[in-house]
C-alpha cells in the first residue's frame, strides 16, 4: 500500500472541501443590502434541502416500499411540527417495521 | 437581541445531537466501505476527521481505492462539494458580523448539509459559541461512527443499518415542512426544487450530471424565482 499517495489524496480532498466552505464565509463579512440577493439567500436553505431530499429519500433504504412508508411517516410527523430527532427516528422506525413486514411476507 | 442570547454553546451541543446520531450510521457505512476496500482504520479515520462530508469523501475514497489521478480526485471532490459554496454564502449573511476572521476560518470547516440546515433554522444571527457547539457533536459522531464501522463491522444488525439510511432525510423534512405550512413562497420554493431535482434524476442524459451540480441548479432556479416573485426585506423569510 502506497501511503504517500494515499496521504496526498486525502490532503487534496480535505483542502478542496475546506476551501469551498471557507471562501464565501471569509469574503462576505458585511451584510448584503441588495434586496434580490437577500431574498434569494433567504430561500436557498429550503431549496437546497428539498433538492437534496427528493428523489434521494426514495433510494435511501433497502427498497422503494419501505422508503415510501418512511417518507409518509416523516411528512406526517413534520406536518404536526414534531422535532428533528422525533421525525428522523420516527421515519427510521417506520422503515424498519416495513422492511421486517416485507421480509415476513416475501 | 434576546433571541441571540439564547444561542449558547450548550444549545449548540443540544441542537447538534440529532445530527450526531444521524452521522453515526452514515460514517459507520463509510468506515465499513473504506476498510473493506483495503484501507487501514486510521486512514478511514483521517479521511473522516479531515473532510467531514459524506458524498465527497465516499467518492474520493473510492477513487483512492481504484487508483484515481490526483486531478480526478480534486475535480470530483470540488464538483460534489460545490453546494457548500451556496450554503456558506447563505450562512455568511446569517452569522454575527462580529465574528472574527480566525473564527470564520475555523468554523467554516464545519459547514455540512445538516449543520447548515439547523443553523439557518435559528432566529436571529448565529454567534461563534453556538456554531462551535453545533459542530462539536456531529464531528464526534462522524469520527466515532467511522471508527465503529471500520473496526466492528457487524455491530448493528443489517435491518437497523438500512433503516437508518432515511434518518438524515427525515430530519430535512422536519426542517422544511413546518415553514412551508406557514408561507406560500417557501412551499413554492420547495415544490419547484423537488420537481426540478426529480426531472434531473429521472431524465436520461440529464441524470449523468453529478448530484452536486443538480442541487445547485435546482436551488438557484427555485430561489431566484421566489426572490423575484416574493422579495423579502428581512434576512429571514417571514413565516
Amino acid at each position: 500500500m502506497n501511503y504517500q499517495r494515499i496521504l496526498i489524496c486525502i490532503l487534496i480532498m480535505a483542502l478542496v472541501t475546506y476551501i469551498v466552505r471557507m471562501l464565501p464565509l471569509a469574503i462576505f463579512k458585511k451584510k448584503i443590502n441588495n434586496r434580490f440577493i437577500k431574498s434569494f439567500l433567504a430561500y436557498v436553505p429550503y431549496a437546497v434541502l428539498a433538492a437534496m431530499t427528493f428523489p434521494e429519500i426514495l433510494y435511501s433504504t433497502a427498497n422503494l416500499y419501505s422508503a415510501c412508508f418512511g417518507l409518509l411517516t416523516a411528512l406526517l410527523l413534520a406536518y404536526k411540527n414534531k422535532g428533528l430527532l422525533t421525525v428522523a427516528l420516527g421515519s427510521t422506525a417506520a422503515v424498519f417495521v416495513a422492511e421486517q413486514l416485507i421480509h415476513l411476507l416475501a | 437581541m434576546q433571541e441571540n442570547q439564547a444561542l449558547t454553546f450548550k444549545k449548540g451541543l443540544k441542537d447538534g445531537l440529532p445530527i450526531c446520531l444521524g452521522y453515526i450510521s452514515v460514517s459507520f457505512a463509510f468506515g465499513m466501505m473504506a476498510t473493506q476496500g483495503g484501507l487501514p482504520v486510521w486512514v478511514a479515520l483521517l479521511i473522516s476527521m479531515s473532510n467531514l462530508t459524506s458524498a465527497g469523501q465516499f467518492a474520493g475514497t473510492s477513487l483512492i481505492l481504484s487508483g484515481g489521478l490526483y486531478i480526478e480526485i480534486a475535480v470530483t471532490t470540488f464538483v460534489i462539494n460545490i453546494r457548500y459554496m451556496l450554503m456558506s454564502l447563505s450562512l455568511s449573511q446569517k452569522i454575527d458580523e462580529a465574528m472574527t476572521t480566525l473564527q470564520r476560518w475555523v468554523l467554516s470547516f464545519g459547514v455540512t448539509d445538516e449543520i447548515f440546515a439547523v443553523a439557518m433554522q435559528q432566529h436571529g444571527s448565529i454567534n461563534a459559541h453556538y456554531f462551535s457547539g453545533l459542530i462539536a457533536m456531529p464531528y464526534l459522531g462522524w469520527t466515532v461512527g467511522t471508527l465503529l464501522g471500520g473496526t466492528a463491522t457487524n455491530l448493528l444488525p443489517v435491518g437497523v443499518r438500512t433503516a437508518l439510511g432515511i434518518a438524515i432525510y427525515g430530519m430535512f423534512i422536519a426542517i422544511i415542512i413546518p415553514p412551508a405550512k406557514e408561507s406560500l413562497p417557501v412551499a413554492k420554493v420547495i415544490l419547484i426544487a423537488v420537481v426540478l431535482s426529480c426531472i434531473f434524476k429521472l431524465t436520461p442524459g440529464l441524470n449523468l450530471l453529478s448530484s452536486g451540480w443538480v442541487i445547485i441548479i435546482c436551488a438557484v432556479i427555485a430561489s431566484a424565482y421566489a426572490a423575484l416573485r416574493y422579495p423579502v426585506d428581512d434576512a429571514e423569510v417571514q413565516t
